[in-house]
């Protein structure tokens, strides 16, 4: 069971989590192309590697929140708010 | 002393305290200290179960946890457990223990026949043989595997006992209570640390308590271990867990631990759990899981009598038993000589030596000869003879280019093997640990892992006892973040083994590798491993799968290192370029009573009761699970079945009036002063234009278009909202809503609040309804023109406080009346009574569904299956056509999600007034259809409709708006396809009259 740090309460473990998917999806304008939509809808990334994706503290403070995670081990790399830019691991990972 | 093979003066048992069980139904005595297999060791006996395939006479390979033969079932009825390795099971008086895996007789079986058979189950045998012919396989091949396979048999009676769960979180975790686990616990520990050590065994001490010769300050081992583990258990922050295996390793240094708390007890307290599973959250874990010796691989080296000489060491100096009268020692290790050493001094005979090894040396050789035992250099066991219990071995030279002579028959009643040490690294591999080979030792050693994790001890090749405690001390400093541990001087001790072997032992003639086995307990054969090399099987996790070596219940313990040797030398290349397979949870197996923990009966899921069950069951509800809630299907009278009874409630519904529990209607109070912007994003419904006091039919969808939930939304006042929900969708919404409000729309000021359970929902519906209510809302006007159908008044009833809707879905004149759920049971009472005078009826969800389906209205996840649009089930006039935006409308606009063909939502009527479908049948174009057909659509809701005194049904069908008058069928199981016709899925009062009244 992961350990997840929620910015807002602190480390719990994952049974208190609901995972949200892939992070930095911005929902496109209504106006968008049929494939542009279908992007959104159903594209993604398949990282194998840091992943940025959301958790929210569903059995806790109820918040959103980013984090950085590496598929291939489990480790999580960063938490972070939503709203705030994917943080930039430089070499690290 | 009982046993004609019991030593006196000699193991850790209690020769006081007698101990009588009961083996295949036989007495057996041993003594308070004694597993199964000891005490019928004492006895002479190694005979202990037969094989799973070949159905081969089985005896203790081993002494611990990675037993692969003596599997046994253990108590009666409820509390059999199967599967048990004898050599763990510490007996009690009066346990009943049963050998597995024979018919009918352990002595004699039938099933061996299959070993004369053996030529002809070859690796891969499955699947080869029952491809052909296609149809033998559900009626022959399927059930007779089935009968054969498996390994004892599963219990059949409850279980009586109830298992605990317990989450912990410590500083430092220690698997194994070895000399490196005791080390790096002491370390540990005081250095402040707080430290869990678990052990699978009775005690701890591991490889210490059998090893008579090492001396620890002056200190005989067994005496070092009882004094550490008293200093341990004086450190508050430190907790000894024995009789408890690591199993699992879970990411984040969570591991997962197995106390088996009474299994060892005769009579076990009542209010203990049997076992308790711990979920243990380490900041740092020491691994000290010791190492395996390994079996060797040669002609009949399953018999019984044929063992590890470790295991007859333990069986000395634990349990004060000779395994045997004569030994064999065929070993490529210098520790057998050891045991060959302790079992000379203990009286036992040692026949000979045969060491694999060209020129073996030093102390422990020089010792043996010394002794008076005979050594034999450069020697193989070419094969062991005998059936139940092995009565000789042929010993062969082995010549410098590695061919093979003849040998001489050796008689004896017990060989001993040992080649070499495998370091156990299941839990590092678990954790994800990397694997490296060492040239020098011949096998697999912890790398480096991305968990929070050290190996200490001979789990990572470090076999020296005074290298061994070093290394458990430095492990523990390391986690604990300590400066300075305990010193111990090792006074006396063997130097570590040197050699080793892996693979089959070298032989004379191409001889019987069929009987050479790998895998005891899934009896694989090294002929089975080297047919899938040579059928071009070259990744050792194929070579797993298709010979099953490694997968039986010990993980491959004793046999995944031969394995690998194995397919190395078939293919000629090195151990590392092969791999290893990957080690999988548990280390051991658990029960599912364990994994249950109190997860089972009225504690497997949460219970949710709506604020009038009690009500309901005083009044004989008949009740269905909805979700976690507990609901009133139905409220039979005397002599009516659930038909009569719900057709009774659904005429009382349209007659008079029936009182309804809707309290589990998900309810979320949206509020703030973006409120109506929030609802006209999220809702495909428009918001802005319904008034305070009024009420709406809101569908909300993903953004793939598709419909997600439905329910009914008041406006309480301009900047707050009473939203209702499904029963099933409530947790879903709320959490869709704080996903759009958190992450897209952070610029929108609302809140959310659950307010399903503050608020209880008492439905009353019926064309009577205005009639029982008026008088009891406190002045409240309810009248039709002051309160229209869609209407929300917020007041109170007998004084409290209440928010009125008035809405229905059965069609007819209905309120449903919100009061908080605490004082819910006393408004409910209140309109009761009231409504006696009027034939008030209660009624349940099934007379609901019927009665919403008699006016067409869908229920989301019956009619819908997370591909419906709002078209699709009749509610694109539910669709605001000029918000710019709103979740799901660009999808709407997708050309796929507006094709004619789409399934739509339509109603069925049969020919036959009187047969009601099933619910789920699929419709067809024509009654004869040739298979495969395809339907074009399917039956979603199938009542008999009281108010038409006919079946009704409402079915998804391609098209289905453009076919109404059309016929479909309807393929049945029991009979001829049922004609239907297509119409209009609005049944009942078509032009709503009854619903405004």
């Amino acid at each position: 069971m992961l350990l997840i740090d929620c910015p807002y309460c602190g480390p719990r473990a994952e049974i208190e989590f609901a995972y949200g998917g892939e992070a930095h999806i911005a929902r496109p304008a209504a106006d968008v192309s049929e494939v542009e939509w279908s992007a959104f809808l159903y594209l993604r990334d398949n990282t194998k590697g840091v992943l940025a994706e959301r958790w929210r503290h569903s059995h806790g403070c109820g918040r959103f929140f980013n984090a950085l995670r590496d598929t291939r081990t489990d480790q999580f790399h960063a938490f972070y708010e939503i709203g705030t830019p994917r943080p930039d691991m430089g070499g690290a990972v | 002393m009982s046993g004609a093979f019991r030593l006196a003066g000699r193991g850790c048992i209690d020769t006081t305290r007698p101990v009588v069980f009961r083996f295949d139904g036989q007495m057996v005595r041993g003594y308070a200290g004694d597993t199964v297999a000891s005490a019928l060791l004492a006895e002479g006996r190694h005979l202990m179960g037969r094989s799973f395939k070949y159905h081969r006479p089985r005896g203790p390979v081993s002494a611990g946890s990675d037993e692969p033969n003596a599997l046994i079932g253990v108590g009666e009825g409820g509390r059999y457990t199967p599967n048990l390795r004898a050599t763990q099971v510490e007996i009690y008086g009066g346990m009943v223990a049963v050998s597995q895996n024979r018919a009918p007789s352990l002595r004699f079986d039938i099933g061996a026949l299959n070993t004369l058979a053996a030529p002809l189950l070859p690796a891969g045998f499955y699947y080869k043989t029952f491809m052909w012919p296609r149809g033998f396989w559900d009626k022959v091949y399927e059930p007779l595997i089935r009968r054969a396979a498996g390994l004892g048999r599963a219990p059949t009676a409850p279980d009586p006992d109830h298992y605990a769960l317990h989450y912990a979180h410590c500083d430092v975790l220690v698997a194994g209570g070895g000399p490196a686990g005791l080390a790096a616990a002491l370390a540990a520990g005081q250095a402040g640390a707080r430290v869990i050590l678990c052990d699978e065994n009775a005690e701890c001490g591991g490889s210490l308590l059998t090893d008579t010769y090492s001396l620890i300050d002056g200190l005989p081992c067994g005496e070092w271990v009882v004094r550490i583990v008293a200093e341990l258990q004086r450190l508050p922050n430190v907790q000894l867990l024995t009789r408890c295996s690591a199993f699992n390793y879970g990411p984040h240094n969570m591991v997962a631990l197995n106390q088996r708390l009474t299994d060892h007890l005769a009579m076990p307290p009542t209010d203990m759990p049997r076992e308790r599973i711990w979920q243990v959250r380490a900041r740092e874990v020491v691994l000290a899981a010791g190492a395996l010796e390994r079996v060797l691989v040669f002609e009949g080296n399953d018999r019984p009598g044929i063992m590890l000489a470790s295991a007859a060491r333990t069986y000395l100096h634990r349990y004060g038993v000779a395994c045997g009268r004569k030994a064999i020692v065929v070993t490529a290790d210098d520790a057998a000589y050891r045991v060959a050493l302790d079992l000379a001094e203990a009286g036992m005979k040692v026949a000979a030596i045969a060491d694999l090894r060209p020129a073996p040396g030093g102390p422990l050789v020089e010792a043996a000869r010394a002794r008076g035992i005979e050594v034999l250099p450069a020697t193989t066991i070419q094969r062991a003879h005998g059936h139940l219990r092995v009565t000789g071995a042929e010993l062969a030279p082995v010549g410098a280019d590695g061919t093979v002579g003849k040998g001489r028959t050796v008689s004896c009643d017990l060989v001993l093997m040992s080649g070499g040490f495998t370091p156990s690294l299941h839990l590092h591999s678990q954790a994800r640990g990397a694997l490296r080979f060492d040239d020098a030792l011949g096998v697999y050693l912890p790398g480096e892992s991305i968990e929070r994790v050290r190996s200490a001890g001979s789990c990572r090749g470090v076999f020296a006892l005074d290298d061994v405690l070093r290394d458990g001390v430095a492990a523990g400093l390391a986690a604990a973040g300590g400066e300075t541990g305990p010193v111990w001087t090792v006074t006396r001790q063997d130097a570590p083994g040197t050699g080793g072997f892996a693979g089959v032992l070298p032989r004379r003639g191409p001889g019987h590798l069929a009987l050479a086995f790998v895998d005891f307990q899934n009896d694989v054969t090294a002929k089975d491993v080297k047919l899938a090399v040579r059928e071009g099987f070259r990744s050792i996790e194929h070579v797993k799968r298709y010979t099953t070596t490694g997968m039986a219940t010990d993980q491959g313990k004793g046999s995944n290192v031969n394995a690998l040797a194995i397919v190395s030398n078939v293919l000629g290349r090195r151990p590392e370029e092969i791999g290893l397979t990957t080690y999988r949870p548990p280390y051991t197996p658990v029960t599912f009573g364990a994994f249950a923990g109190h997860a089972r009966g009225d504690q497997f899921d949460p219970l949710r009761l709506p604020p009038m069950d009690a009500w309901a069951r005083a009044q004989g509800a008949v009740f269905e699970d909805v979700g976690l809630w507990r609901r009133a299907r139905y409220f039979p009278r005397a002599g009516e079945d659930m038909a009569m009874a719900v057709a009774r409630e659904c005429r009382a519904v349209r007659a008079v009036a029936g009182i309804f529990d809707a309290s589990t209607l998900g309810k979320i109070e949206v509020a703030g002063p973006d409120a109506a912007e929030f609802m006209n994003r999220f809702y495909v419904n428009a918001w802005t234009k319904l008034g305070v006091g009024k009420c709406r039919y809101g569908l909300v969808c993903r953004d793939s278009g598709f419909v997600y939930d439905d329910g009914v939304v008041g406006r309480i006042a301009a900047d707050r909202f009473h939203v209702t929900t499904t029963t099933g969708g409530a947790a879903g919404v709320l959490n869709m809503m704080e996903d759009y409000l958190q992450t897209e729309w952070p610029d929108l000021d609302v809140w959310l609040t659950s307010i399903t359970e503050q608020w209880a929902v008492i439905a009353l519906q019926g064309p009577r309804a205005r009639d029982i209510l008026a008088p009891l809302v406190d002045g409240l006007d309810i009248s039709a023109g002051a309160m229209p159908h869609m209407a929300l008044r917020e007041g109170t009833i007998g004084g409290v406080p209440m928010r009125l809707f008035r809405v229905s879905f059965t069609g007819e004149l209905g309120y449903e009346i919100n009061v908080p759920s605490s004082q819910a049971q006393a408004v409910w009472d209140r309109v009761w009574q009231a409504g006696a005078a009027f034939g008030l009826t209660p009624y349940g969800t099934e007379a609901m569904h019927v009665l919403r389906a008699e006016k067409g209205y869908l229920i989301v996840g019956q009619e819908t299956d997370g591909t419906m649009t709002p078209g699709d089930v009749g509610c694109s006039w539910a669709v605001s056509k000029v918000k710019p935006d709103f979740i799901g409308k660009r999808a709407l606009a997708l050309p796929a999600l507006n094709a004619p063909d789409r399934l739509q939502m339509v109603g069925v009527l049969t020919d036959d007034p009187r047969l009601v479908l099933e619910e789920g049948m699929q419709l067809v174009p024509a009654a004869d259809s040739p298979m495969p057909m395809s339907a074009e659509g399917h039956v979603t809701s199938s009542y008999f409709s009281p108010a038409l005194d006919r079946s009704i049904a409402i079915a998804m069908v391609k098209g289905g708006r453009g076919r109404m008058g059309t016929s479909l069928y309807a393929p049945s199981l029991d009979g001829p396809a049922v004609k239907v016709m297509l119409v209009d899925p609005v049944f009942y009062d078509p032009e709503g009259a009854r619903l405004n009244g």
